[in-house]
């Protein structure tokens, strides 16, 4: 521990940070020498650099978002943009640097694989420290590693896939990611093969004013499945970071894939992402999206509904306290006919945080019989809160259906006066509210997952009735 | 042996004023009915006794042995002993029914001796089982979706856990069958005994032929207008609440009378 770490209100205990030395860096600012060293320190083919230098000048030559929180103080020039922590990745959490292996020791996340996960890794800042899947999904040929290991070892399947779905050219910060990706998963499930326990991931960033730009590519084969999990947190630093993750899934026909995070990062990191999937035929693609903690979140995962009967889903939690500000969301495309999509968004704000949904639902002209569900429920907690929602629909086809329920609250008084009229005193009763409200999210989450959520939660919530 | 005392109760919703002095005196042991017409602020009793913040009481008092219970907040209430099962329960989704009657009974324990998951759910099955309910209701969410019968009997189910020493137990009567009164009924003279009283709110003559209470009281207009034994039930049964203003010689105009 070299810095003392700032007070949270003693509520946020992953705000713990480790003294490492990086074994190598591309040191602060972004040039195109900086793009080639990243490459050049990845040994990568000549195609991944040609490709990284054309998302570079796309992301010079593009603005930032014109919608949603301030993002002017995010310094671009002072991130470090790429850093290197450990001589490769380790199969065995022994051959893992000691340093890292505390930090992730302390995180839970080796436990978590030995009681519950088909397979596990571990990203530290920029790149995957910690890589492992267990033996008996290994022989059914499930492709987990990652995804720079991938770009040398399944070159074909990467050049197919690989920045098809969230184009450089898409927004800014998926062309910086496009420009410096580091790390991420790759995940490949074989035809008919079904992965029925989990594979987590978990993303740390460690250092101050430092980017993470995470890139995962997940291929779900014909008639295969999986439920992949992602965790992420951080330390609390003076200086912002910033994580800029692209997340492209393919779920091909009669596929399943189940897309879990639960992000925590500390007070300021920026985080502003591009997930996004597209469903074939029959296809299945569920986002469960859980948003704690962090200075800005923009992230919006969508589904490209372009196979008849796909099915798409967006189950989300915000909860943004003191200083934060979440802008949050989903985007259900429906192209083909038959396919429907429901999003289901809770939000709680408190002590000042603001929480909106933005939502972007579109009917194509392709889309005869579709459906969509859409479902907003937010708790402001106090007057210093605040929430908007922001939803955005475009039917180009007469032929569907669609379903839109917002809602806006402060804890009932009622409810609040049942709980108290059998002796529970107002601060518990507040917090089984919450619990209550939150339980759709939290049943969904693997029973790990779940606890943690509650605990983060009631974190959240100590000292909310004054 | 406890005493419910309330003394000259004035309450005041919205700027009028709803009970225009109220006296009346409980002890444990004991079974005392409310009964009057429409509109006569037998609601507003109970929830000025439990500490509903929406009522304001502008003069009188409520004491638990002695002590009184104004400046106390409707959590500090039950946890002292007091009990409302209410005409209409709150639904709340998301929070099972056997975790909140667990948190309710956690709540009168010490923090670090919560009752045993074991213990409490054996309990709550035996109740439940006496209450003819099925052991899904234990985890369905908190009145959310349940009918009004199932909604009364798990307010019966919650006295029976939770043990007051004080129920009032406001029109439990109303939208029951003969069934769901026969089992209400059935739980509340299982509590029956010296270490508990209960306070019945009711319209009608018909629960207190399954409840038989010591007391009975008349309200109207505000205030306790006469009080007798069993009997007195009876003949309202037969003559009506207008009869019995008119015996008294009261000034006072009932909700549902025509005009």
């Amino acid at each position: 521990m070299t810095e003392k770490i700032p007070e949270l209100g003693g509520e946020y205990k992953y705000g713990f940070k480790d003294d490492i030395k990086p074994i190598y860096t591309t040191g602060e600012g972004l040039t195109e020498e900086i793009v080639r060293k990243i490459s050049e320190a990845k040994n990568e083919p000549e195609w991944m650099l040609d490709f990284r230098l054309k998302a570079y000048e796309t992301y010079k030559n593009l603005s930032m978002p014109d919608f949603g929180p301030d993002l002017s103080p995010l310094d671009f020039e002072h991130i470090n943009y790429f850093r290197r922590d450990s001589e490769g990745v380790a199969r065995d959490w022994d051959e893992v640097p000691e340093e890292i292996k505390k930090t992730f020791d302390r995180l839970g996340v080796p436990q978590a694989e030995r009681k519950y996960l088909a397979g596990s890794s571990a990203q530290y800042e920029s790149e995957v420290v910690y890589h492992n899947m267990r033996e008996d999904f290994d022989k059914l040929g499930i492709v987990f590693m990652d995804t720079d290991s991938a770009v040398k070892e399944y070159p074909e399947l990467v050049k197919k896939y690989f920045g098809k779905l969230v184009s450089p050219s898409d927004n800014k910060m998926a062309a910086l990611n496009s420009a410096v990706w580091s790390g991420g998963s790759f995940i490949y499930v074989p035809k008919n093969v079904k992965v029925n326990v989990p594979i987590q991931s978990y993303f740390r960033i460690n250092a101050g004013n430092s980017g993470q730009f995470e890139r995962t590519l997940i291929i779900v084969d014909e008639g295969a499945s999986i439920n992949y999990v992602e965790g992420c947190t951080a330390p609390n630093y003076s200086k912002d970071s910033l994580h800029a993750a692209v997340v492209e899934v393919y779920c091909l026909k009669d596929s399943y894939c189940r897309y879990t995070t639960i992000q925590n990062w500390s007070d300021n990191v920026y985080s502003l992402e591009t997930k996004r999937a597209r469903a074939l035929e029959n296809a299945t693609m569920e986002w469960v999206d859980g948003n704690l903690g962090s200075k800005v979140t923009m992230k919006y995962p969508s589904v490209y509904l372009d196979g008849k009967g796909a099915r798409g889903t967006m189950l989300s939690i915000a909860f943004a306290g003191k200083d934060i500000d979440s802008d949050t969301g989903a985007r259900m495309i429906h192209n083909a006919p038959n396919t429907t999509s429901s999003i289901v968004s809770k939000s709680l704000c408190k002590d000042g945080g603001r929480v909106d949904y933005r939502g972007h639902v579109r009917f194509g002209r392709k889309s005869d019989g579709s459906f969509a569900h859409v479902e907003c429920d937010t708790i402001i907690m106090d007057d210093k809160s605040a929430s908007d929602t922001i939803p955005y629909n475009e039917i180009l086809n007469g032929n569907v259906s669609m379903e839109h329920e917002a809602k806006v609250s402060k804890i009932s008084e009622e409810q609040l006066y049942y709980l108290m009229s059998r002796g529970i005193p107002e601060e518990k009763a507040t917090e089984m509210i919450v619990m209550g409200f939150v339980e759709p999210f939290t049943k969904e989450l693997p029973m790990e997952y779940a606890v943690e959520l509650n605990r983060l939660i009631n974190y959240q919530m100590e000292g909310s009735v004054g | 042996m406890s005493t419910l005392e309330i003394k000259d109760l004035h309450v005041t919703i919205e700027g009028k004023e709803i009970l225009k002095g109220v006296n009346l005196t409980m002890k444990t042991g004991e079974i005392h009915a409310i009964m009057g017409p429409n509109g006569t602020g037998k609601s507003t009793l109970s929830e000025s006794i439990m500490g509903n913040p929406a009522y304001k009481i502008t003069q009188g008092d409520v004491l638990l042995d002695g002590e009184s219970l104004l400046d106390k907040p409707v959590d500090e209430r039950a946890r002292l002993g007091l009990f409302l099962a209410m005409q209409y329960p709150a639904e709340i989704p998301g929070v099972t029914n056997a975790e909140f009657i667990r948190g309710a009974i956690n709540a009168r324990r010490p923090k670090e001796d919560p009752i045993s998951i074991r213990k409490f759910l054996k309990e709550l099955s035996k109740i439940m089982n006496f209450l003819d309910m099925t052991d899904e209701m234990a985890e369905r969410y908190l009145n959310e979706g349940f009918s009004g019968g199932e909604k009364k009997r798990n307010e019966i189910l919650q006295m029976m856990m939770i043990k007051p020493k004080f129920a009032i137990l406001d029109e439990i009567d109303s939208g029951l069958d003969i069934d769901a009164l026969k089992v209400v009924s059935k739980g509340v003279n299982e509590m029956r005994g010296s270490e508990f009283s209960a306070l019945i709110i009711t319209h009608y003559q018909r629960l207190l032929n399954y409840i038989v209470p010591d007391v009975v009281h008349v309200m109207m207009g505000g205030k306790i207008v006469k009080t007798g034994g069993p009997e007195l039930a009876k003949k309202l049964e037969d003559e009506g609440y207008a009869g019995l203003r008119d015996e008294l010689g009261l000034d006072i105009k009932l909700t549902d009378e025509n005009a």
